[in-house]
């Protein structure tokens, strides 16, 4: 862990996203406003010391739908990469460990579901379910789980033969045994580093779904759909644009800064660079 | 070689199959089935076409019957009339009775989305190949380090905000280039070279925002592609033998490094391919993205399976020429060596 807070990159990162989760957390304490309250007398403010973000074209106050926002941003990315991670190391750990057929199959599936451009299955599946977060956190993480697959599998390959693993077979370890306490602890750095980086894509379909109108409904606020509204507003209002623009930025490089950095601390040939 | 090819064609059919698979079971995800309300069932449909539609989907026969006909309109690539735009068909043209013919809607919107990717590409290429060299050549020093900035930037900035604010400074505030659509009123009575002028005009923005992601993407890879082969022992070789570092670098390692950028490029295509929903929709431009995301809000369900469908085959066939073209660049692969 020291590892990881020495690379600069990497503790900017983290302290991104771990001032965003406290943020998400206390926004009820800190939000000055109702972020659904309807204000007709302060439509359209611009950013001042009462609006710290200004208000939208209801009268809302900004600042407190970007700190919903966030939490719906962070849920989404969570909740989708929890579901893609679990499918992919089950999936991964089944194909590595038995190998033959199995292993077969499994990757023609993903080679099968990498063929199908992403963002269009989502929108399809999106089309004939009704939008809402939680459809949304499901079909994300429905699509998203083939890379997973493919690293679990690869590190299942590679560790299967080792001494440890072998001698832990001879022993009478049965395979339940094997996978969860040799194989997939050893596995688990790649994992938590695509799982991070996954996060952030996470987020940018989340905000680009939302965009679209197709995502995380009114009045609920969502990064992605601030910016909607502040798309009609663009000439006028260019505070509804630019913060939720900024805050999806600023996340998804915290992900991605972390997620590289303690992909650089775990993997000893990256400090030969 | 043709052996080679003959093994990458006939593996297309099981994943084809699995891609027949998957769209089917999408189809069958909606509650009740695709004609009901409560499927949110465009309801500009009237009852005559809805009952084209469960003829068309068989809806009313066992569920194995209904795939064999599926896998049986996919392998003629026949997807039916669109329910929103008047009847039209949703791939290519088809020729009425009295010999009109009206235009696929799939056939229409596609060359659009392919000239726009292909010159996404082209700008990637341009950019980020430079972009990842210096980065390489010049390792951790202060070009490095801004490239990687810009790379991860790249990496998170959300294109669809990027094109709001870029279509607010650039065509609200200054007026330099239009904001929607491919053409400018009075296109058709402008001279050839005015006409050329007008769709770049008009395609430089959506070009430019499908090609920023990628471009971040591209230049980290040419920079890791490059630093591998620059420690390789055949640089030290023709370092050894005495060759102007000019050759070295760009006649043996980027050469080398170049190589698994043909497979990137193919696996980029879904992406591009996806990522045209949100440039089109924002830019107003009628290609596939646009399409399909209005398909979306109209629910009209032959459109979204035609263009899914249509997606996942063009994504094959790029894989496809992905590898055909790098075992035609590495003969290590056509000949079996390594895989």
């Amino acid at each position: 862990m020291k590892k990881v807070f020495s690379n600069p990159l990497a503790l900017i990162g983290f302290i991104i996203i771990a001032s965003i989760l406290v943020l998400a957390f206390t926004a009820p304490l800190i939000a000055p406003y109702d972020p659904d309250a309807i204000d007709v007398k302060a439509i359209l403010l611009s950013p001042t010391l009462h609006h710290w973000m200004g208000t939208d074209g209801l009268g809302r106050d900004v600042f407190s739908r970007m700190l919903y926002g966030a939490r719906i941003s962070l849920m989404v990315g969570f909740v989708a990469v929890g579901i893609a991670t679990a499918i992919g190391i089950v999936l991964g750990a089944i194909a590595g460990f038995y190998r033959g057929w199995v292993d077969t199959v499994i990757m023609r599936i993903v080679d099968v579901m990498l063929s199908i451009p992403t963002f269009f299955l989502i929108l399809a599946v999106i089309a004939f379910l009704t939008p809402s977060i939680w459809n949304i956190m499901i079909v994300i993480g429905l699509t998203s789980w083939m890379g997973v697959t493919r690293l679990v599998r690869a590190e299942f390959l590679s560790l299967r033969n080792r001494e440890f693993v072998l001698a832990a077979q001879t022993l009478g370890a049965k395979d339940m045994r094997l996978i969860f306490t040799h194989l997939l602890p050893n596995s688990l750095t790649p994992i938590i580093v695509s799982s991070i980086l996954g996060i952030a894509s996470a987020v940018l379909v989340e905000s680009g779904l939302s965009f679209l109108g197709l995502g995380v409904q009114a009045p609920q606020a969502s990064w992605g759909n601030i910016l909607t509204d502040g798309k009609e507003y663009i000439q006028f209002a260019w505070w509804l644009s630019l913060f939720p623009g900024l805050a999806i930025l600023i996340t998804v490089l915290g992900y991605n800064l972390l997620g590289d950095g303690l992909r650089d601390a775990f993997n000893p040939r990256s400090s030969q660079d | 070689m043709l052996i080679y090819l003959l093994k990458r064609f006939l593996w297309m059919i099981p994943l084809l199959i699995g891609i027949s698979l998957i769209s089917f079971f999408i189809m069958h995800l909606a509650p009740g089935d695709i004609t009901t309300s409560e499927a949110n069932f465009n309801p500009k449909a009237s009852e005559e076409s809805r009952q084209k539609l469960r003829e068309l989907y068989s809806l009313d026969k066992p569920v194995i019957v209904q795939y064999g006909l599926w896998m049986k309109r996919m392998a003629t690539l026949d997807f039916g009339t669109s329910f929103a735009s008047h009847q039209r068909p949703v791939f290519w043209q088809t020729k009425d009775k009295d010999g009109n013919i009206s235009l696929g809607m799939i056939q229409e919107a596609l060359p659009i989305t392919l000239l726009i990717n292909v010159l996404s590409l082209i700008l990637i290429i341009a950019v980020a190949l430079p972009l990842g060299v210096v980065s390489a050549l010049k390792q951790n020093q202060l070009a490095d380090r801004s490239i990687t900035l810009f790379v991860f930037i790249g990496f998170a900035i959300p294109g669809f905000w990027v094109a709001l604010m870029l279509m607010y400074w650039t065509g609200v505030q200054h007026n330099w280039l239009p904001i929607s659509g491919l053409e400018s009123l009075g296109y058709e009575h402008m001279h050839w070279y005015a006409q050329i002028t007008d769709k770049l005009k008009h395609l430089f923005l959506p070009v430019f925002i499908s090609g920023i992601t990628g471009l971040a993407g591209i230049s980290l890879f040419v920079r890791n592609g490059m630093l591998e082969v620059l420690h390789q022992d055949y640089i030290t070789t023709a370092r050894a033998k005495g060759l102007h570092e000019n050759r070295v670098v760009y006649g043996h390692a980027l050469r080398n490094a170049l190589l698994p950028l043909i497979t990137v490029f193919g696996l980029s295509i879904p992406g591009l391919i996806g990522g045209s929903v949100i440039a089109e929709s924002i830019f107003a431009i009628p290609g596939m993205g646009k399409l399909f995301y209005d398909a979306v809000l109209m629910r009209d369900f032959p459109v979204i399976m035609g263009i899914l469908t249509i997606g996942a085959i063009l994504t094959l066939i790029g894989n496809l020429l992905a590898d055909v073209a790098y075992a035609w660049a590495d003969p290590r692969v056509r000949r079996g060596v390594i895989q």
